[in-house]
């Protein structure tokens, strides 16, 4: 019985916090996206509830339709150029480098800096007579013409792209890094035995053997770049023509520029089921394959 | 001959990836060094962006940041190490004492907290960011150090962190001092706390990264620069035109470098935090 007090007493604060800030807004955005709610309430024009108007509304105009596939386009882009750098950089930490440790420590840099740091830094490399600019037209003679990087339509997404994946792969080695260490080492010596080549090894030893970890590298990688939000606020503010426009963007500007909470609301929950989704393949994922093993 | 030559490959590559990493950090620093803006321009189309040579460095870009006094970057600075502190102590109390009674202790209802607090881990801040905001103006925690601690202590993804270690612990330890008349609270305080620090520290890593470079949060919560984080400030102070690439460069080295001198001494609990955020999702 006293075991009971004593326990709850110690969730207490958490949970009673948990439920305070993350339950109740929630089930607010979900009773908000059915109603007419504003940032600013007007005293004489009361809140009503207006059916499913919002999410109509919301696929009206295209603008939600555009930030989806501007972000999926992102996490298309990035998951694969991240989580490829990652490896790569792992299986370097991993192999028989000189000097490991201090390449560990360098090649993680980038991710305890602040994206708001390095969004400025690429700013200045992105300029049109910037260093990228100049590097292009040396290596071709000067015959590629500048490039207006962050200002062009079809070459601001991958330049954010570049920028996201330079800042987040280090995370991507680290998780590969413990990965690659949870191979049997006497795999590869088998390989090795029967004169395998180090592209077989790669193929049929060091990808089979990480099917978990590019699961789980994966999902965290696509989660992660669904909430794209502040390298393109920063650098592109959605433009050109809304090709880098995003979902958070959206659920920003609609809610709290336009002080439109019901349909802000309603963004954020289709924002919310998207990544209960791609959580959900996650878990199913690794279940199924514990599953075979 | 074939380990020799890889080895040599290897080595290159090594050394490419590592210039392709540090690049972006020395065109921080050295531009935050030069003093002529028209220089700093002219060579952003140059390798020597990246670089200043050790008798041109001055220190008027730094001096020019630290006295502007519409952005005072010193007092950004304050404001994020106190909403960053406050979260990270209070919220190691908070979430390990939830983690410990879901962990060691038996009660009823127990597995349903545990799944409760595992399925939160997944609801992003930006989908509850609106109605959050509404309800800081409900209380009239707009634009104060409370709008970006109080929201954020107790934290789904720290109690699993916690949860999780607390949980390979050998149980017999707490028994053998339950016995000799210690009480929960004293098992928690003097017996699994102490054994738990790389876990507190990963949490701590995990926690202060991610509220010294918030943005979206502070944009919608803050007003003036009394209470506004630093990157935020950092962000309008870049937005501002024209942009003097010096004084910002100079800006964003203050701003990195308690992060990165945390970093280079405790990078193995970095590493490690990086590791525990894995699990996540």
């Amino acid at each position: 019985m006293n075991n009971n007090r004593t326990a709850w007493t110690m969730l207490a604060p958490a949970v009673g916090m948990v439920g305070l800030f993350i339950v109740f807004p929630f089930l607010m955005s979900v009773y908000f996206s059915f109603t007419d709610q504003r940032l600013l309430a007007n005293a004489n024009v009361p809140t009503e509830i207006v059916g499913l108007r919002n999410y109509q509304r919301l696929f009206e105009d295209g603008v939600f339709q555009n930030a989806f596939f501007r972000t999926a386009t992102f996490a298309i882009l990035v998951v694969p150029l991240q989580c490829a750098m990652g490896l790569g950089a792992a299986m370097l930490i991993n192999s028989k480098l000189p000097m490991r440790n201090a390449f560990r420590t360098i090649y993680f840099l980038p991710t305890v800096m602040s994206m708001v740091v390095v969004s400025v830094i690429w700013a200045s490399l992105y300029q049109t007579e910037g260093f990228f600019n100049s590097a292009l037209s040396f290596v071709s003679f000067g015959t590629i013409p500048h490039v207006d990087w962050l200002h062009n339509e079809y070459i601001a997404m991958p330049a954010l792209v570049l920028l996201s994946a330079w800042q987040g792969f280090p995370f991507q080695m680290i998780i590969y890094l413990a990965g690659l260490q949870g191979i049997n080492k006497e795999t590869y010596e088998a390989a090795q035995c029967e004169g395998a080549t180090r592209w077989q090894e790669f193929i049929h030893v060091t990808m089979p053997g990480l099917r978990n970890t590019h699961i789980l590298v994966g999902m965290t990688t696509t989660i992660f770049a669904m909430k794209l939000f502040t390298q393109v606020q920063l650098l592109t503010q959605g433009g050109p023509s809304d090709t880098t426009d995003t979902m958070v963007r959206v659920i920003y500007a609609t809610g709290f520029k336009r002080g439109e909470v019901g349909k802000a609301a309603a963004a954020s929950v289709i924002f919310f089921l998207l990544v209960l989704v791609i959580s959900f393949i996650q878990r199913k994922l690794v279940k199924e394959e514990r599953a075979i093993q | 001959m074939k380990t020799r030559s890889e080895s040599l490959l290897l080595k290159i590559v090594a050394i490419t990836v590592a210039v392709f990493v540090l690049a972006p950090l020395f065109l921080m620093f050295a531009t935050a060094f030069k003093s002529d803006e028209q220089q700093i321009l002219r060579d952003f189309g140059n390798a020597n962006a990246f670089w200043v040579s050790p008798w041109d460095m001055s220190l008027d870009n730094f001096r020019e940041v630290l006295n502007n006094t519409t952005f005072p970057v010193l007092r950004y600075m304050r404001n994020s190490g106190i909403i960053v502190a406050s979260i990270v102590v209070i919220g190691i109390f908070v979430n390990s004492l939830a983690a410990f009674a879901l962990a060691r202790m038996n009660f009823k209802g127990r597995n349903l907290v545990v799944l409760f607090v595992i399925t939160l881990i997944i609801v992003p801040t930006e989908s509850v960011a609106i109605p959050l905001l509404l309800m800081m103006a409900k209380v009239g925690w707009v634009d104060s150090f409370k709008a970006q601690i109080v929201p954020f202590i107790a934290h789904p993804f720290s109690i699993f962190l916690f949860y999780q270690f607390f949980a390979a612990i050998p149980k017999d330890l707490d028994e053998a001092a339950y016995v000799d008349g210690a009480s929960r609270w004293r098992i928690y305080w003097s017996v699994i706390m102490p054994l738990s620090l790389p876990t507190i520290a990963t949490v701590a890593i995990l926690q202060s990264l991610e509220y010294w470079n918030a943005y979206l949060w502070p944009l919608m919560v803050t007003r003036g620069s009394n209470v506004r984080p630093v990157s935020l400030a950092l962000a309008q102070f870049f937005g501002t035109p024209p942009p003097i690439w010096g004084d910002v460069m100079a800006f964003s080295v203050l701003m990195s470098l308690p992060i990165l001198v945390i970093y280079l001494a405790f990078q193995r609990f970095f590493i490690q935090s990086a590791i525990g955020s894995g699990i996540k999702g």
